[in-house]
C-alpha cells in the first residue's frame, strides 16, 4: 500500500488560513521587491493612495473619491492575490514537508559516547536534536531511528512505511549496498549500530523543506529567462504609459491619475508574475508527493529536459526475481546427476536465484539424496565478481562450481578438458530467449545447464512508449550477456541496452551521451553507482542506497521505486509548461484590456475611437474599474491551475504547442473579452444603484 | 480595376519566381561556392584585398564582425560629412548647388550610412553629382553590403555546430557588394535606362512644355542610382519626389521593375538561408510568416486605396479610380498602394505615390509595417530583425512544451534572451519617446508651424517620421515640415539607435549560441521548421507590435479612420 497523498485537496481549511495570514505578512517591502512585476502594481497602490488623499483634500480633477478608492482597493487585493498564491503554495508544501518531518522529532537517541575496539555497549539517551554528524547510536527492535545513517555493525529488519509508504518490512545491515537508514522509520527486529550522516537540519528532508518554504528557494536558469522577459514586457508598458502622457496633451485628452495606473498595472503581466514562484513551489511539492526529494527547483527542471534516461533492468523492467524454469543435462550426463550437482551448487547460495533452483528441483520428479552437501568439511565457494562463479567444495573431494557461460568456460578449458558444443547451443539458445543460463560443472565437467527466466514488468513497454514520444531515450543497463540483454530491450521496447555492465560502462555511457549534447538521467543506489549518478545530469537515489549515492544525486526517491524516473520527467515538464502556458495567457489577455482602457481615456476628446469600444462597456470608469476587476480575480482562479500545474501529453513538442497555443493563446485573447464585458455589467448595475 | 489587380499579383509571382534562383545564388556566394561570375570577380576582389590588405581567409568570432562593421561604417560617416559640408565647392557640380548645413549633413550622412534615406533634401537642388554618385549612390552600395555581410555571418553561426569563429566579414561584405547587388542592380539599370530614365552626367536640360514655357528639367546618372536606391532598400530618390517623378519612374513597367527589386533581395536572402544552411522548411516557414503578414497588411491597403475617398466623395469628384489624391495616374491607385506596403515592408523607403495623402487605414497599415519591420525587411536586416523575434518565439514555446527552449540544437538562456529582449524593445522605445517629446513640443509651441493639419493627422505624421527613421525606412508623411534641427538631429540619432542595435544583437546572440554545445534533434524537441511555430513567430510579432503600439495607432490613423 502506498501512502495516498497525492489526493489531498487543493485547498484545506488550515491552509488556508496559514496562508492568508502569509499574503499579509508578505506586504513588507523587503518581501516585495523579489517580484518585479508585483511591486510594481505596488508601487501603483501608493501613488492610489496618494490621489485618494488628495482627493479627500479637496482636489476635484481626478474623479470621485469613490472611485479613486474602488480603484486603490482593487489593486490591494491584485497584490494580496498575488502574495497568497504564494503563501498556499508554500503552506501546501510546508504541510506536506511537516507530515515527513514529524516522525523524526523528539525522538529519544540511545547514543554511544565511547567507541574502542568495538566496544559500542555504553549508551545514554539523548534527544535526537542534539544528534551531529558522526555521532553513534543504537537502536534496538521497537525503537524510532532517530536520524539519517549509516549503519556500521548489525542487520535489523525496518518498517520504512513511514517515509515510503510500503509495509513489508526491508532489511539493511553493516556494510554494502543497503547500510543505510533513514530518521523515523521504524526497527522491527535485531540491533543495528548507525553513524550519523548528516548535521542536524541539513537532512535531504530538512533542504527539501527549506526549499518549498522559499527560505533557500534559489531562481532556475529557465525562470531567471522567464524573468527577463517578464521585466521586458514589463518595460514595454512602462514605455506605452510614460508615452500616453505627451499624447494626450497632444490629443487634448486629460487623462486621470487612475486611469494611467489602472492601464499600466493591467498591462504589465500581473497574472504570470503573481503566479510565478508558486508555480516553482508547487513543482517541487508535486515531487515530495511523489516521494521524490529533490535538492534543488534546478534538479527538477533539468529532469523535464531529460534525453537519455538510463534505467537498471532488474526491478525497474523485470520483476527482478529470475527463476530458474529448466535444467538441461549436458551430452553424457543424466537429469539426476545434473539436478543433484546444481542443487549441492545452491546449497549456499541466498540469492532468489539460488533459491529458485532448489524449489525447481524438488518440485520436478527426480528423487534428490536428503542433505547432500551439510556437514563437516564442505566450504561454499562465494560469487565474486572476478570468478563470476558460486560453488561447494565437498569433502569427497568433488568440486562443483555454476556461473556463467564464459567464466565456466575458462576454467573448463584451464583444466585441459572440452566444453560440449552441444552445451553452447543450449546457452546460445537460452539466451536468445531472453533467459539467463548457468552452466553447472562437476570437477571441471560439464554436467549442464541451468535456465533461468525474469519475466518483464506489465506495461512497462507501454511507459517506454510514452517516454520515446516525449523524446526520452530509454536505455536498459544489465549484468546480463549481450545476447539476453538484446532479447530483452526488445521484448520490453527499451530503445538501447548496456549489457555485461559494469559500473565504468554506465559512467563512459553517460559521458558518450553528454558529449553528444544530450542531458542523462539514471537512478541508482549503490556506492559504485555514486560516480555515475554525479555525473549524470539528474541522478536519482534511492533512499535505501548507500549514504555516498544519496550525496552523489541531486534527488532521492524515499519510494526506491525505479521507474519513478518517468514520473520526475513528466513533473519537470509540467514544471515548464505552466509557466509558459501562463505567460503567454497573461500577454494575451492584454488585447482585450486594450479594448476596454484605450477608448475609455480617450471617449471625451476623440469620440470617434468610441468605435473601438466593441464590448460596449458601460461607461469610461466602468471599463477600467472592469478590466482591472478582471486583472486581479483571474490570479486566485488560476492558483488552482498554478499549483496541479498543466498537464503534460505525449504527443509530439509541435501537437503540443498547436494545443496549448490553442487553448492558452486563443483562450488568452478571447476570456478577458467576456469576463470584462461580464464583470462590466455587473458594475454598471451597482452604479445604476448608486445613482438612484 | 481588374486589370489593376491582376498586375499586382503578377507582380508578387514575378518576385517570388525570380527569387529562388537568386536566393540560390546567394547561398552559393556566402558558402564560397563556385559560380559563373567567378572569372569575372575573382581577380577584382584580389586586387580589393590585395591593395587594403585585409585577409579575407582569416575566420572572425562575433566581436570581431562587429568591429570592423562599426569601423568600417564610421570611416564612411566621417567621408559622407566631408563630401556633403563641401559639396558647394567640390568639383562635378554642374548645376551649382550649394553645401549643406551641419544639421542637415548629419542627418543625410546618417540616413544613408544607416540604409535609410530619409531625405530631408531634396535631390536636385540640394545634391551635386559627386555628393549623389560618390557619397549617396557609393553608400547605397556599401550600407546593403552591410547589411547582407551581417546576415551571412549569422547564416554562417546558425550552421556551425559548435564553433567562436564563422567567416570574415569582410569578405562577406565585398562579396555581397560585388557579385549579389552589382549585378541585380546593373541589370536593372539597363533596363531603366532603356524605358526612359535619364543616364547622363551633363547638367539640366531645358524643354518647352505644352503650354509654351521653357522649364529646366534636371537629368542626372539616374537609371544607376534609382536601380541600387531599389535593390538595396535604401529608398533615396535622385529626385525629391522620388519614385513618382516620371523621370524615376517613367511607366508601368519600370514601376513594376522596380517594386520587384524592393522585394526581391530581401525575399530572396530567406530562400538564401534555406539553401545555405540546407534547411528549406525552416526558410519557407520564415516565408510563409512574412507573406502572411505581408498580405494582412497589403490587402486592406489595395482595397481601401481603390475605393473613392469620402473627402473627394464629399467634394463632389468622380472616385472611381479610387484615392488618386498624390498617385500618379499611370501606376493606378492599386500599384501605388502595393508600392507603399512593399516599401515599408522592406525598410526601403521609395515611394510613387504620397503616403501623406494615403487612406488613414493604409497609413495605418505602412505604420505597421514599419512597426514591424522584419515582414521581408531590409537587405539583411530583414532577417536579423526577425532572428530576433524568432528567439522570442522559440523562448515562450519551448516553456509551452515542456522543455529548456533551444534554437537548431542550442539552448535559449538568460543572456540570449536579454539581447533578444533588448532589441525588441529598442523599436517601440525609440519610435514612442520621438513622437513623445515631438508631441510634447508641439503642444507647448504650436506655432512652431511642423505641421500642416495638427489634429489625428499630424500626430500621424510626427509617428510616421519616427517609425519610419526607427525601421531605417526613409520613406515620410510629406505634410511635416521636418528639414529643421529638432528633426534632423533627433531623427539622426533615432536612425543610428534604429540601424546598428538590431545588427549587433542578432550577430551576438548568433556568436553566442553557435558557441554552445550542439543537441541532437529529438521527439521532444520543437521543430521550428513547421506551420504550428510558423504561427507562434507571427503571433509574437503581432502581438508584440499590437501591445506597443496600439495606443499611438488609436491616436493617430484609427482615430482619423473612424472621423470618417
Amino acid at each position: 500500500m502506498k501512502r495516498k497523498n497525492t489526493s489531498t485537496s487543493l485547498f484545506q481549511a488550515s491552509l488556508l488560513r496559514e496562508a492568508f495570514k502569509q499574503s499579509f505578512v508578505k506586504l513588507s517591502p523587503a518581501v516585495m521587491f523579489r517580484n518585479p512585476v508585483m511591486f510594481l502594481v505596488y508601487m501603483g497602490m501608493f501613488v492610489m493612495l496618494g490621489v485618494v488623499v488628495w482627493i479627500a483634500a479637496g482636489e476635484t480633477s481626478q474623479g470621485s473619491l469613490a472611485y479613486n478608492l474602488l480603484v486603490l482597493v482593487i489593486l490591494f487585493l491584485t497584490v494580496l492575490f498575488a502574495n497568497f498564491a504564494e503563501a498556499i503554495a508554500e503552506a501546501r508544501g510546508k504541510a506536506q514537508a511537516d507530515s515527513l518531518r514529524k516522525t523524526r522529532e523528539d525522538t529519544p537517541a540511545k547514543k554511544i559516547s565511547t567507541m574502542e575496539d568495538g566496544a559500542l555497549a555504553i549508551h545514554q539517551t539523548v534527544p535526537s536534536s542534539s544528534l551531529t554528524q558522526g555521532d553513534i547510536f543504537v537502536c534496538e527492535a521497537g525503537d524510532i531511528i532517530p536520524a539519517d545513517g549509516e549503519i556500521i555493525k548489525g542487520l535489523a529488519t525496518i518498517d520504512e512505511s513511514a517515509i515510503t509508504g510500503e509495509s513489508a518490512p526491508v532489511i539493511r545491515e553493516a556494510g554494502g549496498d543497503k547500510s543505510s537508514v533513514t530518521g523515523g522509520t521504524k526497527v522491527l527486529s535485531d540491533r543495528i549500530y548507525v553513524q550519523v550522516t548528516t548535521k542536524p537540519g541539513e537532512s535531504f528532508l530538512d533542504k527539501m523543506i527549506a526549499l518549498v518554504e522559499g527560505a533557500s528557494r534559489q531562481k532556475t536558469p529557465n525562470e531567471i529567462a522567464l524573468t527577463i522577459l517578464l521585466a521586458g514586457f514589463t518595460l514595454v508598458f512602462v514605455i506605452v504609459c510614460v508615452t500616453l502622457q505627451p499624447f494626450a496633451l497632444y490629443a487634448g485628452a486629460n487623462i486621470p491619475i487612475a486611469a494611467y495606473i489602472s492601464l499600466f498595472v493591467c498591462l504589465i503581466p500581473t497574472t504570470i508574475g503573481a503566479l510565478l514562484s508558486a508555480i516553482g513551489i508547487a513543482g517541487m511539492d508535486r515531487a515530495l508527493r511523489a516521494n521524490v526529494i529533490a535538492k534543488s527547483g534546478k534538479a527538477v527542471e533539468t529532469a523535464g529536459d531529460i534525453d537519455t534516461l538510463l534505467l537498471d533492468k532488474t526491478g525497474t523492467i523485470t520483476i527482478g526475481n529470475r527463476k530458474a524454469t529448466h535444467f538441461y543435462p549436458a551430452p553424457g550426463m543424466d537429469l539426476i546427476k545434473m539436478t543433484t550437482a546444481a542443487v549441492l551448487g545452491s546449497q549456499a547460495d541466498d540469492t532468489p536465484e539460488g533459491k529458485s533452483i532448489i524449489e525447481l528441483a524438488q518440485n520436478s520428479s527426480v528423487k534428490l539424496p536428503a542433505h547432500p552437501g551439510q556437514g563437516q568439511g564442505v566450504r561454499y565457494i562465494k560469487f565474486t565478481a572476478e570468478t563470476r562463479s558460486s560453488g561447494v567444495d565437498l569433502p569427497s573431494g568433488i568440486r562443483i562450481r555454476k556461473g556463467a557461460y564464459d567464466a565456466i568456460k575458462l576454467q573448463v578449458e584451464k583444466a585441459g578438458n572440452p566444453f560440449p558444443d552441444k552445451v553452447t547451443e543450449v546457452v546460445k539458445k537460452i539466451s536468445a530467449n531472453g533467459g539467463t543460463p548457468l552452466v553447472v560443472i562437476e570437477n571441471e565437467q560439464v554436467v549442464g545447464t541451468i535456465e533461468l527466466q525474469d519475466s518483464i514488468k506489465p506495461g512497462i513497454s507501454e511507459r517506454f512508449d510514452r517516454l520515446r514520444k516525449m523524446g526520452v531515450k530509454t536505455v536498459m543497463v544489465t549484468g546480463d550477456n549481450p545476447l539476453t540483454a538484446k532479447f530483452i530491450a526488445e521484448k520490453a521496447g527499451v530503445d538501447d541496452y548496456i549489457a555485461e555492465a559494469k559500473p565504468e560502462d554506465k559512467m563512459n555511457y553517460i559521458k558518450a551521451e553528454q558529449h553528444n549534447g544530450k542531458l542523462v538521467a539514471m537512478m541508482g543506489d549503490g556506492t559504485n553507482d555514486a560516480p555515475a549518478l554525479a555525473q549524470a545530469d539528474v541522478g536519482v537515489a534511492m533512499n535505501s542506497g548507500t549514504a555516498a549515492a544519496k550525496e552523489a544525486g541531486n534527488m532521492v526517491d524515499l519510494d526506491n521505486d525505479p521507474t519513478k524516473l518517468i514520473e520526475v520527467v513528466e513533473i519537470g515538464k509540467q514544471l515548464l509548461m505552466t509557466r509558459g502556458t501562463l505567460t503567454t495567457f497573461s500577454i494575451a489577455n492584454d488585447v482585450a484590456k486594450y479594448f476596454a482602457i484605450v477608448p475609455a481615456l480617450f471617449i471625451t476628446s476623440i469620440p470617434a475611437l468610441n468605435a473601438l469600444n466593441i464590448m460596449h462597456l458601460h461607461s469610461p470608469e466602468s471599463a477600467i474599474l472592469s478590466a482591472i476587476i478582471f486583472n486581479a480575480i483571474i490570479i486566485p482562479m488560476l492558483i488552482p491551475l498554478a499549483l496541479r500545474g498543466v498537464k503534460y501529453r505525449p504527443i509530439g513538442a509541435s501537437a503540443l504547442l498547436q494545443r496549448n497555443l490553442l487553448v492558452y493563446g486563443l483562450g488568452g485573447v478571447l476570456v478577458p473579452f467576456v469576463g470584462i464585458k461580464l464583470i462590466d455589467l455587473a458594475v454598471s448595475v451597482f452604479s445604476n444603484v448608486e445613482e438612484v | 480595376m481588374n486589370t489593376e489587380i491582376l498586375g499586382v499579383i503578377a507582380i508578387y509571382i514575378l518576385i517570388v519566381l525570380l527569387a529562388l534562383p537568386l536566393g540560390k545564388y546567394i547561398a552559393k556566394v556566402f558558402a564560397g561556392e563556385r559560380t559563373w561570375l567567378d572569372p569575372v570577380f575573382n581577380p577584382l576582389e584580389r586586387l580589393f584585398f590585395k591593395l587594403s590588405g585585409i585577409d579575407p581567409t582569416l575566420e572572425m568570432n562575433w566581436k570581431h564582425h562587429l568591429a570592423a562593421l562599426l569601423g568600417i561604417n564610421l570611416l564612411w560617416f566621417l567621408l559622407a560629412m566631408f563630401v556633403l559640408m563641401n559639396q558647394g565647392w567640390l568639383p562635378w557640380n554642374p548645376d551649382g548647388n550649394p553645401s549643406m548645413s551641419p544639421h542637415l549633413a548629419f542627418n543625410t550622412a546618417v540616413s544613408f550610412l544607416v540604409n535609410c534615406n530619409l531625405q530631408h533634401y531634396s535631390g536636385e537642388t540640394g545634391m551635386s553629382y559627386l555628393g549623389q554618385v560618390f557619397c549617396l549612390m557609393f553608400l547605397q552600395f556599401v550600407t546593403a553590403g552591410t547589411g547582407m555581410a551581417a546576415a551571412a555571418a549569422v547564416f554562417n553561426a546558425m550552421r556551425e555546430r559548435s564553433a567562436t569563429h564563422f567567416g570574415n566579414f569582410y569578405n562577406y561584405f565585398l562579396k555581397s557588394c560585388t557579385r549579389i547587388l552589382l549585378p541585380v542592380a546593373f541589370v536593372a539599370a539597363i533596363v531603366l535606362a532603356f524605358s526612359g530614365t535619364p543616364m547622363t552626367f551633363e547638367g539640366k536640360d531645358s524643354m518647352i512644355t505644352m503650354q509654351g514655357d521653357t522649364v529646366q528639367v534636371s537629368r542626372g546618372p539616374v537609371a544607376a542610382f534609382v536601380a541600387i536606391k531599389q535593390a538595396g532598400t535604401n529608398g533615396g530618390g535622385f529626385y525629391g519626389v522620388n519614385s513618382a517623378h516620371p523621370l524615376e519612374n517613367p511607366d508601368y513597367l519600370t514601376n513594376a521593375v522596380e517594386n520587384i527589386l524592393i522585394l526581391i533581395i530581401p525575399i530572396a536572402m530567406v530562400f538564401a538561408l534555406g539553401f545555405y544552411l540546407n534547411r528549406r522548411k525552416l526558410a519557407w516557414m520564415i516565408f510563409g510568416v512574412m507573406t502572411l503578414g505581408f498580405l494582412l497588411l497589403s490587402l486592406p491597403s489595395i482595397y481601401s486605396e481603390m475605393q473613392p475617398s469620402p473627402i473627394a466623395n464629399q467634394l463632389g469628384i468622380d472616385g472611381s479610380a479610387g484615392n488618386m489624391e498624390g498617385k500618379e495616374t499611370r501606376l493606378g491607385a492599386a500599384a501605388s498602394a502595393f508600392w507603399g506596403i512593399s516599401t515599408t515592408a522592406t525598410s526601403n523607403g521609395s515611394v510613387n505615390s504620397m503616403h501623406d495623402s494615403h487612406t488613414p487605414l493604409s497609413g495605418a497599415m505602412q505604420l505597421i509595417d514599419m512597426m514591424i519591420n522584419s515582414l521581408y525587411g531590409g537587405v539583411g536586416v530583414g532577417f536579423l530583425n526577425f532572428y530576433i523575434f524568432i528567439i522570442l518565439a522559440v523562448f515562450i514555446s519551448g516553456l509551452m512544451v515542456g522543455r529548456t527552449p533551444e534554437f537548431l540544437g542550442k539552448k535559449v538562456e538568460a543572456r540570449e534572451m536579454k539581447i533578444a529582449l533588448i532589441i525588441a524593445l529598442l523599436h517601440p522605445f525609440i519610435i514612442l519617446v520621438g513622437t513623445a517629446l515631438s508631441a510634447f513640443i508641439f503642444y507647448h509651441n504650436p506655432e512652431i508651424g511642423w505641421l500642416n493639419n495638427p489634429g489625428n493627422h499630424g500626430f500621424s505624421e510626427m509617428l510616421y517620421e519616427y517609425t519610419s527613421a526607427a525601421a531605417n525606412n526613409g520613406s515620410g508623411f510629406e505634410g511635416l515640415g521636418d528639414n529643421t534641427p529638432w528633426w534632423n538631429i533627433s531623427t539622426g540619432f533615432v536612425l543610428l539607435l534604429g540601424r546598428y542595435l538590431p545588427i549587433i544583437g542578432p550577430v551576438a546572440i548568433a556568436g553566442i549560441l553557435a558557441n554552445k554545445k550542439y543537441i541532437p534533434e529529438s521527439a521532444g524537441t520543437l521543430k521550428t521548421d513547421t506551420g504550428t511555430f510558423g504561427l507562434m513567430v507571427f503571433a509574437v510579432i503581432f502581438l508584440v507590435a499590437a501591445l506597443a503600439f496600439f495606443p499611438a495607432l488609436a491616436l493617430g490613423p484609427l482615430a482619423e479612420y473612424f472621423n470618417h
